[in-house]
């Protein structure tokens, strides 16, 4: 696939953690960062290769999530409620990644720049930024979301009862 | 005498200014994240606020525009040290803020009606 082959080597053991396949219940990995150690320049302005490896990371699956903490241990609500919503709608581990914002001071102040967004968590559907916490909960409860996600192809998918599958 | 609620003020002014909004319901909702890791250090009492905000200005747009332009009047505020740390929104038009108090009319009134007998 075309997002796998670009994603770099960095990010290629960390966005599909294995962990994913076994996890029994809707356990998700927040990937390691897959960004450079910082310099001891920061630059305020997104640099090109902070901009590179935030594409890389949106493109790492067709659900990302940017969040603080880890899918299992998140160190905020907000973020905490995104990931709830995500498996309360089903979306298939395999197509999630998670990039937890904590680990990596660049990618946390480089995404708010990156999205126009000053709030982490932030939602990517197919590289589209969908929104932050709010309006996952809205869209959660408005039906948008589950749309959204069928439309995408992103949720996992359960046999109906009574239909087989091939 | 000085507000207790400045930076609450700055939040009221602002968006009555830029959005005129028909309902602006502004909470604090520092006090539940006092104890939380991120406000260690912090002496504010206004750092997380919950907006609901009606307003023609958000017709015709999706939702992350609506919120982009409530971040972007309080960009400053938000960028600050100990300044705003969380902004939750709902950002509505007047029809749409119509339709849910239809709805939760609605809700209300099949609420009532299953009701079991007492």
């Amino acid at each position: 696939m075309f997002t796998r082959s670009v994603v770099s080597n960095l990010l290629r053991s960390s966005a599909r953690p294995a962990a994913f396949r076994s996890a029994p219940a809707y356990a998700l990995r927040a990937s390691v960062s897959p960004f450079a150690p910082l310099t001891p320049f920061q630059a305020r302005l997104l640099s090109d290769q902070t901009r590179s490896a935030i594409d890389k990371a949106v493109a790492s699956a067709p659900v990302v999530l940017f969040m603080k903490g880890t899918p299992e241990t998140p160190q905020c609500g907000f973020s905490r409620a995104a990931i709830q919503i995500l498996g309360l709608q089903g979306v298939n581990p395999e197509k999630f990644a998670a990039f937890n914002v904590l680990e990596d001071p660049e990618l946390r102040e480089g995404i708010k720049e990156y999205s126009d967004w000053p709030t982490i968590p932030q939602l990517y559907v197919n590289k589209d930024f969908v929104g932050g916490c709010d309006i996952l909960v809205s869209m959660h409860q408005n039906g948008d979301l589950a749309k959204l996600f069928e439309d995408s192809k992103v949720l996992f998918e359960v046999p109906a009862e009574g239909e087989k599958k091939e | 005498m000085s507000s207790n609620t400045p930076v609450e003020d700055l939040i009221r002014a602002k968006i009555t200014a830029a959005f005129n909004p028909q309902t602006l319901e502004i909470y604090n909702d520092s006090h539940l994240h006092a104890h939380h890791k991120a406000m260690a250090g912090s002496t504010s009492r206004e750092t997380h606020f919950r907006l609901v905000i009606t307003s023609d200005a958000f017709n015709s747009k999706m939702q992350p525009a609506r919120h982009r332009m409530v971040y972007a009047l309080l960009r400053d505020e938000m960028a600050a040290e100990n300044g705003i740390h969380a902004l939750q929104l709902r950002t509505l038009t007047p029809d749409e803020e119509d339709r849910q108090a239809e709805k939760k009319r609605a809700q209300e009134a099949q609420a009532q009606e299953d009701q079991p007998e007492e």
